[in-house]
């Protein structure tokens, strides 16, 4: 693998933590506490939905987005030539 | 069959199957020992995770912490799932590139420095020996309620049975245990959480029925109808926030940080085949994971809900309104006898008033004759403990319920004991004191470590130290400020060097220990704080439980300016942050 390809193939991965990262901050430290009041008055059932993010829908994006990543990585490691047998 | 036979049998039954796979897994070299020759299929890591990192604390404190801190305790739900986002993405599979055998000596080589491997040693023995010994706790409780022996005899047995799979196993025969443990420990928890939920809204799926309308006719949603229960008694409401949005952020923060730093997560990962394995596992792992925490809150609500129904039975300062003492139910007595729960008859009138602690519903209570909340000991504890009780569930479930406290303590206490020995040995020993020891004279070395450790461990059980409490702050506070950001560094900064990585670790260590000593006393010895633990004293209204995060900050500032003022790493170095993080080179 060239240093280029190397640095391209690097620069993906970043893009792709971040997209991440970005919205593991949202759905946890957005909308399950900086916006949790607001969106109580959403409701979701029985659940106000601030509420629901903090003790619930937080843990499942968390999950999802993994395997979304890794997903993800193993498209990019495919298109770089540089996965594993 | 009485309850005690049962739950012999079913702790006998989970016992037995431990010693059976521990036979089946002995470790024959050092990488058997460490990371399962790297052997270990996705899907089942995940499961070994889960069970290596749902404690005893998880299993059985947490839905209580739930059920009294309500939306407050939403920082646990997401702090100790949300960090094995950042372990998939920012550390696992680089580390797992890497392909050694522990953290501190991914740290002293990518830092080439022995001071680096030490201080990671350190902080690693520190978090995990403070860990273990709530877990040791754990077992000895789960014991002497459930089967009725002494705390010690517990405690012996619970050592005794580790010893036989860790000592002969290592890392693989932790890694089987870790798996029938899982399974143990999530079915003895959601099935008295279904049945709770069935009873209460009528739902199945526990996650559903918190969200779901009352069975009970009256139409009204669960959480509101825990609201106003708990409000027109004096508690503040379930579903607002109490505590300051600051220190919620942090302390969600923190142990999100802390977590993906925490070194018996993290060398879990490095027993799976591949780059791509580790980080499918972590997802595996969070699945799992997931599967408790999203039971947890509604276990905390509901169990909640039935106590507070228990002993307000009708009208709110109606004559009859409160249950007579002479009513209670069997469980409560029983529960009563352990010192969970503890009830005094304050006003006189052979009732039981339950109520909170508002100002304005002081004046209203006193109107009722009431005089003072006569609930005088409620452990968040009993809320999982007592759950099967409450919600009358066959002595069956009560046994599970037993079994897999011990299955969540007895697998933890493991992953933390294999992370210790396997410090001294392969870091401490082999990487620093003896280089030149065969892989035979160190698998022994690492079998005596972790029989040290387990002895040390079940010392500590016996008698703790008066900090036992104080663990997690400390734990994740440890793990937060230094482990977590020099590995970050050592993958995502070629420029991050020696001096760096070792002052940011010790600048990140010492600040978050000094503020957590600050407020709970030099070492937690009584009387020496500097200022009382109160929100008015925090720094800008931080506990000392969320400065982790703040440390971590002060880890990466001092390290990255004392990099840059110093020399960059050799070229090798930079060669090896490179290989790691491109999964399929440096092979072919």
């Amino acid at each position: 693998m060239s240093d280029a390809a190397k640095a391209e193939y690097w620069k993906a991965n970043i893009r792709l933590v971040i997209g991440c990262l970005v919205v593991w901050f949202v759905v946890s430290y957005g909308c399950g506490i900086l916006f949790a009041r607001e969106l109580n008055a959403i409701r979701l059932g029985g659940y106000q939905l601030g509420f629901w993010f903090a003790q619930q829908g937080s843990i499942y994006t968390f999950v999802v987005l993994i395997f979304f990543y890794a997903w993800r990585m193993n498209q990019l490691d495919r298109k770089f030539n540089v996965h594993e047998e | 069959m009485s309850l005690q036979l049962m739950t012999y049998l079913v702790v006998g039954a989970t016992f037995a199957l431990y010693i059976v796979i521990a036979i089946k897994s002995r470790a024959a070299t050092t990488g058997e020992f460490y990371v399962a020759g790297k052997g270990v299929p996705p899907v089942l890591n995940g499961m070994a995770t889960g069970a290596d990192w749902m404690s005893a604390a998880s299993f059985i404190s947490m839905a209580g912490l739930i059920a009294f801190k309500g939306y407050d305790a939403s920082v646990y739900l997401m702090g100790w799932t949300g960090g094995y986002c950042l372990l998939a993405m920012l550390l696992a599979p680089y580390l797992r590139k890497y392909g050694k055998f522990t953290v501190p000596e991914f740290i002293g080589d990518r830092y080439y420095s022995h001071t680096a491997r030490v201080v990671a040693v350190i902080c690693l023995i520190t978090a995990s020996l403070t860990y273990v010994i709530g877990q040791m706790k754990g077992i000895g409780v789960a014991f002497s309620r459930f089967l009725e022996v002494d705390f010690s005899v517990g405690l012996v047995a619970g050592m005794v049975i580790v010893f036989i799979y860790a000592v002969l196993g290592g890392m693989k025969g932790v890694t089987y245990t870790q798996i029938a443990q899982y399974c143990v420990l999530i079915f003895a928890y959601t099935v008295p959480a279904v049945f709770i939920s069935l009873q209460l809204t009528g739902h199945a799926l526990p996650q559903i029925g918190l969200g779901s309308t009352m069975a009970d006719g009256s139409n009204m949603y669960l959480l509101d109808k825990l609201d106003k229960v708990l409000v027109d008694l004096g508690f503040s409401a379930y579903t607002v926030q109490k505590g300051t949005t600051i220190n919620m952020f942090l302390l969600t923060l923190s142990l999100m940080i802390g977590t993906a730093g925490l070194p018996h997560v993290i060398i879990r990962f490095f027993t799976v085949p591949t780059v791509k394995d580790a980080r499918s596992s972590v997802g595996w792992a969070l699945v799992f994971i997931a599967i408790l925490y999203t039971t947890a809150p509604a276990v905390g609500a509901m169990a909640r809900l039935n106590l507070m129904n228990t002993i307000q039975i009708g009208p709110v300062g109606s004559p009859t309104g409160n249950i007579k003492i002479s009513d209670v139910p069997s469980w409560f007595t029983n529960w009563e006898k352990t010192g969970l729960l503890k009830h005094k008859d304050k006003n006189g009138d052979g009732r039981i008033q339950y109520y909170g602690p508002s100002k304005a519903f002081a004046a209203k209570a006193a109107s009722f004759g009431w005089k003072g909340n006569e609930m005088v000991k409620v452990d968040r504890d009993i809320m999982v403990l007592a759950n099967p009780e409450i919600a009358k569930l066959p002595n069956w479930v009560i046994a599970l319920v037993a079994a897999g406290g011990i299955a969540a303590a007895l697998s933890t206490a493991a992953g933390l004991l294999l992370a210790i020995s396997s410090s001294i040995s392969h870091d401490l020993l082999k990487g620093i004191f003896a280089p030149g020891i065969s892989d035979k004279a160190e698998l022994m070395a690492s079998r005596i470590a972790m029989a040290g450790s387990i002895l040390v461990a079940g010392y500590l059980g016996l008698n703790p130290p008066g900090f036992a409490a104080q663990v997690v702050a400390l734990a994740f506070g440890l793990a937060a400020s230094s482990i977590f950001p020099a590995l970050m560094m050592g993958i995502f900064s070629k420029r991050a060097n020696n001096a760096g990585a070792v002052l940011g670790m010790l600048a990140g260590l010492g600040s978050t220990l000094v503020y957590i000593f600050w407020y709970k006393g030099w070492f937690f010895i009584k009387g020496t704080e500097m200022l009382a633990n109160t929100p008015d004293n925090w720094l800008f209204g931080i506990s000392p439980e969320a400065f982790g995060a703040v440390g971590a900050l002060i880890n990466f500032v001092v390290a990255m300016i004392v990099s840059n003022m110093t020399a960059p790493p050799p070229e090798h170095i930079q060669h090896l942050v490179e290989d790691i993080r491109v999964p399929g080179t440096g092979r072919r």
